[in-house]
């Protein structure tokens, strides 16, 4: 067997050595009646070599053809340009084949990388500490807002309806296991969380205001400021979502006083892996530190002064206070943050500006042409960053199959979603949208009209 | 070597120049589109040149250890090699860059693959139906919960208590107080297995479910599991099974076959995908089909011609995170079990346990053994011996890393006295174990020559014994 070293003659030593006659012997502990039932029914399909697996999975790969399609799809994860040594650093043994570093004077190269990327995170967001990561932006939300509850007590927590659908939908599913109550926030017409609900719905109950910014339907939230003060005002905590590199052009959240900031980390270097394993980010004011969920990586010295990094204020986490830890969570999703850290340390104040720039501005010129060729937008009053919602006047998922036959994936469908928003389409754009792309999607969604 | 590597932000220049990227269109300028209260002025992150940083990560890789440098015994934590054909089959641009909202039609592949490792995972834990959405098993097991709480509140019933061995890994207790239940802990006995005399004290109409793992944290198989099961089931509570040492079991049990209502299985551990210092893994969870009504969804589906996102899952709890799951970790478990099949994955199980029984016997000698029973995957040591003579485990540990191993597992599980839990996996050859037993030979010489060089251990690390609680006391977490 491939990965199983032993020979016939040390398999003979070692039972001799453990002194008994043969493997089965090793097995007399399980009963017999549980032993027969998985010789009985433990039936894979017959094992195939390296050779036969590429040429299977090169039949399954072939099946995914809308990688190959021109793809306006958003939705919390974006198509962005991955660096090669981005890719390679994934690939570096010490990095990939390790174990959580529980050992840190042999682990200082995850560790120091782990704290760089908490380090670049507070830069981004111009939060006070990050943590080592969480598994995704949707259950970050929810260890968020479970922070939340933890620092004031307090069971309610106001949600924007622009924060994406899955989120919502998690956090639902984390919330009501703690009978944590969930009030919506409607959006007003320009796409934007509706002040005066907030206003109206917000009182001295009320544990944390979520709002993501961009919002899943690409509106920038302009009043930030306006709901940082209701929301402190109520001694509630705001908690924003956040897409990344939008920060590259748009202010931070710490500028804005945010209290716990979460983010879908995948645009920071991480591929599209059809959805996992992306990046949960998770930062907060200091003062919140230790009811934050997930490792932390902390500098130290050691018995010579020398620097180094461990796992600091781990008495927060499940394998010492067990019942009464922040979070569960044990795994993280180490590897995706030194991703990103690499990212982040390769593209630098400018590659991150720059490509925000580029995203925004190729947005606005296909929202533009679109304009121009009469096309209406659902929020057309608001401000966007790369992406944005277009009305059809016919059935969005005839648009999509039309775009399909052109090799392109034209957006996501309103309706996946909101099932009676039958006729609207999310668009974004990254810098891996070529003008030509841009050109040939207009024209296409013009005959996609005009055929239908 | 031992020289301190910079912080990357002290590589930094304003001056230095970014990536190659294109331009952005002038006319469609944020500054010129966006009022400027919206608008950042500095981003503090440094800029550094690409080779400066291509240096720094590479230096900084290697002050490292991973299962491809060398022996990593870690117990509870599976650390057998990671098959590279893995690693190249999930960077295929087909997988690695298939966007998760892509229509059904065109993403057919990863479905496929989604499914099929469904169907593999419920034959091997002996389960109907599986949800991929978990990402780690902490995340299975909060998933888990949350089907179970689920059921129990569509029965009416308000079950609370979680019950847990002392021996069990900390999650469980902390999933169980995510799902918004109480633990209870029960002691193990002296075979430190749960007893069913000692189990019946504590089952009664308020509790939900028993977690196990089987074998335990000591590497022991629960003998007595199907009666446990029995008395489980007659009170009307579930079994809940935590897959994080399937490693000792397959092709000789499935968790379906002893009782065991829902399993999380974790994919980073039994079936070879890397652990990336930390993460990602993948916790999928499998459950009986009474339980298939309360999945996450959606659950991926095929019709007989073409697989499909099913959301009709009237129970549901809802989603527990964003798409569908850690896709490229599924991948690779995919290829891992149609590379070795039922037998191949059998023989893991088998020279798993034959390393572990092996090193046991090995080691008996030179330290307590407080569990002499056959063990599977992995055993569990006392440093008591050692204690008494003024040396800790940690001590062992860190001279340890000296000699170039990593460390067994220390202080877990609980309830052994200086626990030392060692997990070779199926990966080794006899030789690196008598390595292993000639280092640890050569340690307790040591320490009884000269005792000081354990505790002032580790020697040659690029950094020496780190101190923790300095650590948790500046609280230093970014270079701010």
């Amino acid at each position: 067997m491939a990965y199983t070293p032993h020979t016939s003659k040390e398999i003979l030593e070692m039972l001799k050595a453990i002194g008994v006659s043969s493997i089965e012997e090793l097995f007399n502990d399980i009963p017999d009646d549980i032993k027969k039932k998985a010789k009985d029914n433990f039936i894979l399909p017959p094992p195939i070599s390296e050779i036969d697996l590429i040429n299977e999975i090169q039949n399954l790969a072939q099946k995914n053809k809308g990688e190959k399609f021109i793809s306006f799809l958003g939705g919390g994860a974006y198509k962005h340009y991955i660096p090669s040594f981005v890719k390679l650093v994934a690939q570096f043994p010490n990095f990939y084949t390790s174990y959580t570093p529980y050992q840190p004077e042999i682990s200082q190269g995850v560790l120091q990388a782990i704290f760089e990327y908490q380090s670049l995170i507070c830069d981004l967001t111009q939060m006070d500490v990050a943590n080592a990561s969480l598994y995704e932006a949707g259950s970050g939300i929810c260890e968020a807002a479970l922070m939340g509850v933890r620092i004031n007590g307090k069971k309610e927590v106001l949600v924007s309806e622009g924060l994406h659908p899955e989120y919502l939908e998690t956090l639902y599913t984390y919330l009501e296991a703690q009978e944590i109550n969930i009030v919506k926030i409607p959006l007003n017409k320009n796409g934007e969380t509706d002040i005066d609900f907030l206003k109206e719905k917000i009182s001295n109950k009320t544990s944390s205001v979520i709002i993501q910014n961009p919002n899943f339907f690409g509106v920038i939230e302009k009043e930030l400021e306006e709901i940082e003060k209701i929301t402190h005002q109520q001694d509630a905590l705001l908690i924003l979502s956040i897409y990344p590199i939008s920060l590259g052009i748009l202010k931070a959240p710490g500028e804005y006083n945010v209290d716990i900031v979460v983010g879908e980390g995948q645009s920071l270097g991480i591929p599209l892996g059809f959805g996992g394993p992306y990046l949960g980010i998770l930062a907060t004011k200091r003062e919140y530190i230790r009811q934050m969920p997930g490792r932390i990586v902390g500098e130290t010295r050691d018995i010579n002064n020398r620097r180094g990094f461990v796992n600091t204020l781990q008495t927060r986490e499940q394998h010492i206070r067990r019942a009464k830890a922040t979070s569960n969570i044990c795994t993280n999703e180490a590897l995706s943050a030194i991703m990103a850290a690499v990212y982040m340390s390769l593209l630098g104040k400018k590659g991150i500006r720059k490509i925000a720039e580029i995203c925004f501005s190729r947005a606005h010129y296909l929202k533009d042409l679109l304009n121009k060729e009469g096309f209406e937008l659902t929020y057309p009053n608001s401000y966007n960053f790369n992406e944005f919602v277009l009305k059809t006047p016919i059935d969005s998922n005839i648009v999509i199959d039309f775009l399909k036959k052109k090799n392109i994936i034209g957006g996501i469908p309103i309706k996946r979603f909101y099932p009676e928003r039958e006729k609207e389409i999310l668009i974004a754009v990254t810098e891996m949208n070529s003008l030509n792309d841009i050109h040939f999607f207009i024209t296409s969604l013009k005959e996609a009209i005009n055929k239908n | 070597m031992n020289k301190e590597i910079p912080l990357i932000k002290d590589l930094h220049d304003d001056n230095r120049p970014t990536i190659n990227l294109p331009d952005p269109l002038e006319d469609y300028l944020p500054e010129k589109i966006l009022p400027e209260k919206l608008l950042r002025e500095d981003i503090p992150i440094p800029q550094v040149s690409e080779p400066e940083v291509v240096r720094h990560f590479t230096n900084l890789s290697q002050r490292g250890y991973g299962v491809d440098t060398g022996f990593y015994p870690l117990g509870s934590c599976t650390m057998k090699y990671n098959p590279k054909i893995n690693e190249e089959i999930a960077s295929f641009s087909s997988f690695a860059n298939l966007h998760p909202y892509t229509p059904e039609d065109l993403s057919q592949g990863s479905l496929e693959i989604i499914y099929k490792l469904g169907e593999y995972l419920s034959n091997i834990t002996g389960m109907d139906k599986f949800t991929f959405q978990p990402s780690a098993g902490a995340h299975g097991e909060l998933t888990a919960l949350l089907i179970i709480k689920a059921y129990f509140k569509d029965k009416g019933e308000k079950r609370k208590i979680v019950l847990v061995p002392d021996s069990a890994h900390g999650t469980n207790p902390a999933s169980a107080t995510m799902a918004g239940f109480e633990t209870i802990e029960i002691p193990s006995d002296e075979r430190g297995l749960v007893n069913p005399n000692i189990l019946a004290k504590y089952l009664n109409k308020d509790v939900a479910v028993l977690m196990l793992t089987n074998p335990n944290t000591l590497g022991l198989f629960e003998k007595d599991i199907l009666k446990i099961s029995q008395m489980v089931h007659e009170t009307g509570a579930l079994l809940y099974y935590d897959g994080a040492n399937l490693n000792g079991i397959m092709g000789y049990a499935r968790p379906g076959d002893m009782g065991f209502d829902a399993v999380h299985v974790n994919l980073h551990k039994t079936f070879s995908t890397p652990h990336g210092g930390g993460g990602p893994g993948a916790g999928p969870v499998g459950v009986k089909s009474f339980l298939k009504d309360y999945l996450p969804k959606p659950i991926v589906e095929f019709d007989g011609e073409k697989y499909y996102l099913n959301y009709d899952i009237k129970k549901s709890i809802g989603r527990i995170r964003t798409f569908h799951g850690n896709f490229l970790v599924l991948l690779k478990a995919y290829c891992y079990i149609r590379l070795l099949g039922s037998e191949g994955l059998k023989n893991v199980t088998e020279m798993a346990v034959l390393n572990a029984n092996y090193l046991k016997e090995r080691l008996k000698d030179l330290f307590h053994l407080p569990y002499p029973d056959l063990c599977k995957h992995e055993f569990v040591l006392s440093g008591k011996k050692q204690k008494e003579k003024g040396i800790k485990v940690l001590d062992i540990a860190k001279r340890l890393l000296d000699y170039g191993v990593h460390p067994p597992t220390i202080y877990f599980p609980l309830i052994v006295e200086e626990a030392l839990m060692i997990e070779p996996t199926e990966t080794e050859t006899k030789n690196t174990l008598d390595q292993f037993v000639e280092i640890l030979k050569a340690i307790i010489k040591e320490s009884e020559e000269n005792p000081n060089v354990l505790k002032s251990a580790p020697h040659s690390t690029p950094v020496g014994r780190l101190d923790e609680v300095h650590a948790a006391k500046i609280l230093k977490v970014n270079w701010k």
